[in-house]
């Protein structure tokens, strides 16, 4: 073995130390690329990844996938309704209302007829105003998503309009957000990763906060929002048999 | 790697207390065997999991093997999109630098600097908790598991589930005498039930959320074309970490790299299912540099080396950078399942600490000589990896070195191989010597003395040595 | 086709009846065996200890023994491994070391040629019925050696199914390594044998007299704590199972 035991002599660092609240030190910096590049001496480059794998196990069906991503949602515990654009505004009215929550935080950009059926205190956030503190005593937020994935039951925000910025899904115990099923889902991950800008902050969400830290079984809620609900939007021919609400807890 | 570790026994001598550990078996057995037989399933769900095995493997390897040219791509993208890059050869320095950024944002809320910590293995691995605390910082864990490590005074035993040695009643009784002592109290009449435990962790970490000025964490990739950095976790402490503060630094090691975005669509597919049998972890969170009203003001990434470039040098033992910490190999391994992961003296425990351990670390230590040899080889561990380490093949390698090495048991055990090496080259030789065991059968004891003698017949009987060796059967009957 | 028994070490020396058995049930299909007596160990022993070194000379004793013969069958799933997965691994690092291709050529010549028993019998020999009569309740362990790196699958079941008066019990848990492991039996002790203990308690619970294996030196690791514990049953190497007929039938 060439690779010496810690603790290491701290001589050995003592000249990046000295500079290590600087952008970037300069001397580790080249030291380890140095020692990366001598490690790599006589390696020929690796092949790029040969990509064998599917780009999505589901049928490129419309019908199959919106219903696939009910189940996978569902199947984690996020609450799954279907409704047309016209119903939204009295689901979000009664959801609020089941909840007993007497205020919600809107993002900017969020339509306003999804609360038109309502009369709880909206707590809005242009401008990012609300504190961490506001948020905590917010107890619902309603948000869109910029896209579904049903192949894994995930919902992701972008932070584009009507989704506001990543504190307001994350504070607040209940969590309502609303999914266009016409055009923001996918079947897959890879068919996901295109549609995505990786320059904006991206949350994927993939039912409530859950944890398996005890004895490595699932329990539903602890951080983030314990309640998920999901509101797929459909047209009215696309509700199938599967109108109405299911889901989980 | 982390100082807590130094002056460990060996291996066997660690496991001889674990094993007769009744609680810990039997809270490591049902753990493991429930965590097992689910990600059997959820890997089955998909038709092409040897593709995305072998494209996940691939990626790793390509990318290490231009390892400088996209760490300084990576640079480019974070910088340019409002991070700023710190690069650590040694644990040492990395802990410096971190310390020194958090002294630079001020004090906070309470009047003492104090920092909160989405779990993360790197930092473990250099100590940084401690480091901090020497600074007068205090880091506060917010993974329900590392959160029941640190109240405990514990050590991590699991990659994933830190605190898979404790089963929920020993954990009730951590929160209840410890809680109140670094904040919120437990509350009153909490009960082993896994919901409540997991709701007086939310209470109890809620208001250091709120408050807290400095987040710090890992990550699980990194992409070099875009900057983007990965943070993958279920409990949403994650989120409350690299969202809510002002300053968030992230401590990573140089191998966590994938060149581009497309290729975390093998990962994430690949990552939850083995990790924690899920199609998904419930909360994926991916940021780039700094967002204008979105998110942390600053953004500081800190690149550790501490050990991985030595390991890299190795053509065999490389293959362990490819890890992705999922810890499938931790929950199938029979040897993890008995010894427990403190056995192992390291944050990295089971089949994949047994080969990254001893190359981040060196092998001069008697627990890092001792790891390459804590497995029987079954291969279960190179099975479910999703990056096909060929763990078996790696902690043979390493074996060899340490043979070479030659430390006092080794020398004996050199010669002797060397011995047994001669006889074997001579056949001859060896028929005599299967003779002489045969005919002398009738005298051999039941249980024998000495090393590796005693080792065999403390629990099990020798076989019975047969009337001939076979070669000589042959002989009569064939010849 | 010239067929050459690989005895290997242990059997040649301590379980002699396996190799006969493998011999008998060779001769019983028609097929010819030789046993070249220049053959003494694979090497495996030395080489998963870290003397990889000190391996080299018994892969070239192995290629001589060994050499001209159609196919080298032996009755253990871990020598057979250690052939096709470690002998290609010491070639390439000899190679490396700068000190030429002569082992990489021996494990060339001796990868394609090498097979384990059960895949003998099945894969080359086309046979799952051979003729066998062994009126036992048989529970299966299948070593890993076998069963993950030589991915021996069903055909060692096959062979035990076709065998008449046999009944076949499932072994809990059986795809859990014994805790055998070569030297790791010896220096990690204590977790080896909390291994064979979680195994001889699935394989009891089978209610079977024998749990059969095509490992002997797992065997050796159970079988002798089942031993120690006077327990109702034995550890037995599936030739000895496939070598017992009615006329000469094992007892």
């Amino acid at each position: 073995m060439t690779s010496p035991s810690t603790p290491r002599p701290t001589s050995s660092s003592t000249s990046s130390s000295t500079s290590s609240s600087t952008p970037s030190s300069l001397s580790s910096r080249e030291r380890i690329l140095g020692r990366v590049r001598a490690a790599l001496a006589d390696e020929p480059t690796a092949p790029h990844p040969a990509r064998g794998y599917l780009t999505s196990h589901t049928p490129d069906d419309p019908t199959v996938i919106l219903d696939l991503l009910h189940e996978n949602l569902a199947d984690y515990r996020a609450l799954v309704h279907r409704a047309e654009e016209s119903e939204l505004p009295s689901l979000v009215a009664d959801l609020l209302a089941k909840h007993g929550a007497a205020s919600v935080a809107v993002p900017p950009g969020l339509p306003a007829s999804w609360l038109s059926g309502t009369t709880v205190e909206r707590r809005h956030d242009e401008g990012a105003t609300l504190t961490p503190y506001d948020l905590d005593a917010t107890d619902a937020v309603i948000t869109g998503c910029a896209l579904a994935v049903a192949e894994t039951g995930t919902i992701i925000l972008d932070g584009g309009p009507g989704q506001g910025r990543r504190a307001l899904t994350l504070v607040p115990d209940v969590h309502i957000c609303v999914v266009r099923a016409a055009d923001q889902i996918v079947a897959s991950v890879p068919q996901a990763m295109p549609r995505l800008d990786p320059t904006r902050p991206l949350t994927w969400i993939s039912g409530p906060s859950a944890t398996s830290d005890i004895e490595l079984d699932r329990v539903e809620g602890v951080h983030g929002p314990r309640t998920l609900h999901v509101v797929l939007i459909t047209e009215a021919s696309a509700r199938g048999e599967r109108g109405g609400t299911t889901g989980g807890a | 790697m982390s100082g807590t570790y130094l002056g460990m026994p060996a291996f066997p001598k660690a496991a001889h207390e674990a094993v007769r550990n009744d609680t810990l078996r039997a809270n490591l057995r049902h753990a493991t065997h429930t965590i097992r037989d689910k990600r059997a399933v959820a890997v089955a769900e998909l038709d092409d999991w040897t593709e995305l095995r072998e494209a996940g493997k691939q990626i790793k390897d390509h990318t290490l093997s231009r390892l400088d040219h996209y760490l300084v791509q990576l640079e480019e993208s974070v910088t340019a999109a409002g991070g700023t890059v710190h690069w650590a050869a040694y644990a040492d320095e990395a802990n410096r630098i971190v310390a020194d950024l958090v002294k630079a944002t001020g004090e906070g809320d309470t009047g003492k600097r104090e920092v909160v910590k989405v779990k993360s293995m790197a930092t473990q691995e250099i100590g940084l908790n401690e480091a901090l605390e020497a600074e007068g910082i205090a880091a506060y864990e917010t993974d329900l598991a590392e959160l029941i490590v640190q109240l405990g005074e514990d050590r991590p035993s699991h990659i994933l589930v830190p605190a898979i040695h404790r089963n929920r009643g020993e954990i009730r009784d951590i929160f209840r005498s410890e809680m109140e002592k670094w904040g919120r109290a437990a509350p009153e009449g909490l009960t082993d039930s896994p919901a409540e435990l997991a709701e007086a962790a939310r209470l109890h970490l809620r208001e250091k959320f709120l408050r807290a000025k400095v987040g710090i964490s890992g990550a699980n990739f990194m992409v070099a074309e875009t900057g983007t950095m990965v943070v993958v976790e279920s409990e949403g402490n994650g989120r409350m970490c690299l969202t809510l503060p002002e300053t968030l630094i992230s401590v990573v090691g140089i191998e966590k790299i994938v060149p581009t975005w497309r290729d975390l669509e093998v990962f994430l597919q690949t990552l939850p299912r083995s990790s924690t049998a899920e199609r998904m972890n419930p909360y994926t969170s991916m940021w780039t540099g700094t967002t204008d009203a979105d998110g942390p003001e600053a953004f500081h990434l800190v690149l550790i080396d501490n050990g991985r470039t030595d390991t890299l040098a190795d053509e065999v033992g490389r293959q362990a950078l490819r890890c992705i910490r999922c810890s499938a190999c931790l929950n199938v391994c029979p040897v993890y399942e008995r010894a427990g992961g403190h056995a192992y003296g390291s944050v990295y425990p089971g089949p994949i600490g047994a080969i990254l351990t001893p190359q981040l670390r060196g092998t001069a230590s008697e627990i890092d000589a001792s790891l390459p040899y804590a497995s029987s080889l079954c291969g279960a561990c190179y099975d479910v990896c999703p990056v096909a380490i060929d763990i078996p093949e790696v902690l043979v390698h390493l074996r060899e070195k340490v043979a070479e090495h030659g430390g006092p048991g080794h020398r004996l055990e050199k010669a002797a191989i060397k011995a047994a090496g001669w006889v074997l080259d001579h056949p001859g030789v060896l028929a005599a010597g299967e003779r002489v065991a045969a005919k002398t059968r009738r005298l051999h004891p039941k249980k024998l003395r000495g090393p590796g003698a005693s080792q065999w017949t403390d629990s099990r009987d020798l076989p019975e040595m047969p009337a001939e060796p076979f070669r000589d059967w042959w002989k009569k009957n064939r010849t | 086709m010239r067929v050459a028994l690989f005895a290997t070490c242990v059997n040649d020396a301590v379980y002699p009846s396996t190799a006969i058995a493998t011999v008998k049930v060779l001769e019983r299909l028609g097929v010819r065996v030789d046993f070249p007596a220049a053959q003494t160990c694979c090497g495996q022993p030395q080489y998963n200890t870290g003397y990889r070194r000190a391996t080299e000379p018994l892969v070239r004793r192995m290629a001589r023994a060994f050499e001209g013969y159609d196919h080298v069958v032996a009755p253990s799933g871990s020598c057979v491994a250690m052939v096709r997965d470690n002998y290609p691994r010491i070639g390439r690092k000899a190679y490396a070391e700068g000190r030429g291709s002569a082992l990489t050529d021996v494990a060339d010549s001796l990868v394609p040629r090498t097979y384990e028993l059960t895949e003998f019998l099945v894969d080359v020999l086309g046979v799952t019925d051979v003729g066998a009569h062994f009126p036992h309740r048989v529970t299966y362990h299948p070593s890993c050696h076998g069963l993950r790196m030589l991915g021996l699958g069903e055909r060692p079941r096959r062979l035990l199914e076709a065998v008449r008066g046999l009944e076949l019990v499932e072994l809990p848990g059986a795809e859990e390594c014994c805790g055998f492991g070569g030297t790791f039996a010896v220096k990690n002790a204590d977790v080896s044998t909390a291994m064979g203990a979680d195994k001889v308690r699935n394989s009891l619970s089978t209610g079977a007299d024998v749990l059969c294996g095509a490992d002997n030196s797992c065997l050796m690791h159970i079988g002798g704590m089942l031993r120690r514990q006077d327990a109702p049953q034995r550890a037995l190497h599936i030739a000895e199972i496939l070598a017992s007929t009615e006329e000469e039938p094992l007892v």
